[in-house]
């Protein structure tokens, strides 16, 4: 499996092709961006994933050159990029809007950069027949943008900005005007094209599913900072904090004192009356310390008996969120906290084994969950 | 029964308010001169019945028009107008574009007070911003004074009663009829176009040549021919700015009817006008259409 191999920050010797030092971006008072630092390396596919306002398409914008950072440096592959502007940059960008020229025909936006670049004729005709095959738009090139479909206008976007072959993709919400289905054929489209063109993708979005599905690594941010860098898999299942665990996918968050330490468990007292929630910490905790423990619902077992899991609570039934594939319930346990809990339906609508006001165990093991500082 | 009704309407309209008027105008061009009220025979008299009709048929010839083309003084003139029409056209462009790219560039809360200075020349009469040139342009008008205050010139320049007075005003007076509609062009413009076509290679220049100017294209063609059509038949502006060497069709048309009396003449240059209009006006419209297949 390559995606397994394909760890450059991992390896020291790497060299990144984008650098953030220390860059701040200030708007008059406003801070977009707040002294962040971060490398990017070749050939990945790179998420900056947050809210919006959060700095993401500022952070964008400064890598294709519509906006220079008011403090610190970005270099791509070790080069300062302050002084170069946009069209000298070898960097393109995918514009949210698409942002075709409705003046031209598909053919036409599509070598709009390569005849800036004054290719011979014959060869710009070969490349941009290239990108047409490349995104299946064959049939579609003497079309003008109006005459298409909102996927394809996607398709000649991407197609135009990768026409010149940049060494630096930006996408900045490439898939957001299309409906889910598509999005999610595109998505799929989109990781085969980075594969096949060997570019790093540097993509903007606020749809953390999308981030997941296509990134090599995906970067968290929250008021012009970056919250936590780390790859999907370790996104969702060791946050950093609460508000990675809470932004990224449905979680329980439960708030509680750090109690005594037993081998690598630790104990958390949470509720009167409640037993203690075992957890195995990550980072030392001291007695007292406020702890947040965190908990996928898909982790949470839902059973009508007493289970054998470390960490079971009684309570009952509050509300069930049918889903199709999964089913969400939320138990309520007997000092009003509600504990969701995910299960697949594997089995027929009829058959399924709780209904509201049920009387049900939840439970976990004692490794299901992260406790988290803040 | 509803739909008929609602063609009906334009029609009988167009009908009304252009069809009969200028029928109107090509009979009398059709007539000959005659010392008379209204000063043309033959006239329509429906009481000899018949035989009356059939005289005034008789009574009408293509003499006027034949007239029209031993004289060089007529295809001069429309000449001349087609001229001086197209240079004005081309600097009302010149100033126009400009102003209409600054509007729509402008922050958006400034907007309405600009459209709103654009179209404020038309709340006072058109004839007194004509004069008010006049005072402007003159001998010892304002402009010269200046330029003499300021020791930039020692002789007065003189430009009213000249081509250049009649060009300023024609710029002055149809400057809104370009500005508007290149602005409406412009203001639709989506700021990311520029953005695209920088990161992909354009220098603001270029960007601006082969996005900009071929998205409002639309806008200069409908603001040139706003232009352009009422210039041509202009009066008012080349008979108080315009010298006695500035030649233009309106100017000898208006001569032909209230100097010579000789309505017919006049008639006939008039509808030779029309003809001449019609062709810029269709080519306006085809464009129009052409602009509304692209938005829809």
């Amino acid at each position: 499996m390559p995606q397994d191999v394909f760890a450059p920050w991992l390896d020291p010797d790497a060299k990144p092709i984008i650098q953030f030092k220390n860059v701040t971006k200030r708007f008059g008072d406003f801070i977009a961006i707040d002294d962040l630092t971060i490398d990017i390396y070749e050939r990945e596919f790179f998420a900056l994933l947050g809210p919006s306002g959060c700095g993401k398409t500022t952070m964008m914008r400064m890598l294709a050159g519509f906006e220079t950072p008011t403090e610190g440096n970005i270099l791509l592959s070790g080069q300062d990029m302050a002084p170069v502007p946009p069209n000298k940059r070898a960097v393109n960008m995918m514009f949210q809007s698409y942002a075709l020229f409705p003046h031209l025909s598909v053919w036409e936006n599509i070598a709009f950069g390569l005849r800036r670049d004054g290719m011979p004729k014959d060869e710009m005709a070969a490349r941009v027949d290239e990108m047409l095959r490349l995104t299946r738009l064959e049939k579609f090139a003497r079309r003008k943008p109006h005459q298409i479909s909102g996927g394809q206008r996607q398709r000649v976007a991407l197609a135009r900005s990768l026409a010149k072959a940049p060494k630096l993709l930006l996408l900045d919400e490439p898939l957001g005007a299309l409906d889910k289905k598509l999005r999610q054929e595109t998505q799929f489209e989109l990781m085969d094209i980075q594969e096949k063109t060997g570019t790093t993708f540097v993509i903007v979005t606020h749809d953390q599913e999308e981030a997941m599905t296509v990134a090599s690594r995906v970067a968290v941010m929250d008021h012009g900072k970056i919250v936590q860098v780390a790859t999907p898999a370790e996104i969702y299942e060791t946050p950093n904090s609460t508000y990675v665990a809470d932004f990224i996918g449905d979680v329980n968050l439960i708030e509680g004192k750090a109690g005594e330490k037993e081998g690598d468990k630790l104990s958390i007292s949470w509720a009167e009356g409640q037993p203690d929630i075992i957890g195995t910490p990550q980072t030392s905790f001291d007695k007292g310390q406020t702890i947040h423990f965190a908990i996928r619902p898909e982790k949470v077992s839902i059973t009508h008996d007493k289970p054998t899991n470390p960490v079971a609570f009684r309570g009952k039934v509050l509300d069930i969120a049918y889903l199709g594939n999964l089913s969400t319930y939320h138990v309520e346990l007997p000092n009003g906290q509600i504990i969701k809990a995910q299960t697949a339906n594997n089995r027929r609508i009829s058959r399924r084994g709780f209904t509201w006001e049920d009387k049900v165990w939840v439970s976990w093991t004692d490794t299901a969950g992260v406790l988290l500082e803040n | 029964m509803r739909r008929l009704f609602l063609i009906a309407v334009p029609y009988i309209w167009l009908l009304a308010l252009f069809l009969v008027p200028f029928i109107i105008v090509l009979k009398i061009a059709l007539s000959d001169a005659w010392l008379a009220i209204p000063p043309y025979v033959p006239t329509l008299d429906l009481s000899a019945g018949w035989a009356g009709l059939k005289d005034f048929f008789a009574g009408l010839d293509f003499e006027n028009f034949v007239f029209l083309t031993e004289d060089d003084l007529y295809w001069k003139a429309y000449l001349s107008s087609l001229k001086i029409a197209a240079i004005s056209t081309f600097f009302t462009l010149l100033v126009g574009y400009p102003i209409a790219y600054g509007m729509a560039k402008a922050p958006d809360e400034w907007r309405p007070t600009l459209l709103m200075l654009v179209i404020l020349p038309f709340w006072t009469s058109f004839l007194i911003r004509v004069y008010s040139w006049m005072g402007i342009l003159s001998q010892e008008g304002y402009l010269n004074q200046i330029l003499m205050s300021l020791g930039i010139i020692s002789e007065p320049l003189i430009i009213l009663n000249t081509n250049t007075a009649v060009y300023i005003g024609i710029v002055y007076t149809y400057l809104p009829f370009m500005i508007l509609p290149i602005y409406s062009a412009l203001e639709k413009l989506d700021a990311s176009l520029l953005e695209a076509a920088e990161d992909l290679g354009c220098s603001r220049f270029s960007a601006f040549w082969l996005v900009t100017i071929p998205l409002s294209k639309q806008g200069i063609i409908a603001g040139c021919f706003l232009v352009f059509i009422p210039t041509i038949g202009e009066f008012v502006i080349p008979s108080l700015l315009g010298g006695s060497k500035t030649l233009m069709i309106g100017k000898v048309l208006w001569e032909e009817f209230f100097s010579n009396r000789d309505w017919p003449v006049a008639s006939a240059v008039a509808v030779i006008l029309l003809l001449i209009l019609v062709i810029p006006i269709i080519l306006f419209q085809r464009n129009e259409q052409k602009q509304r297949e692209a938005d829809g």
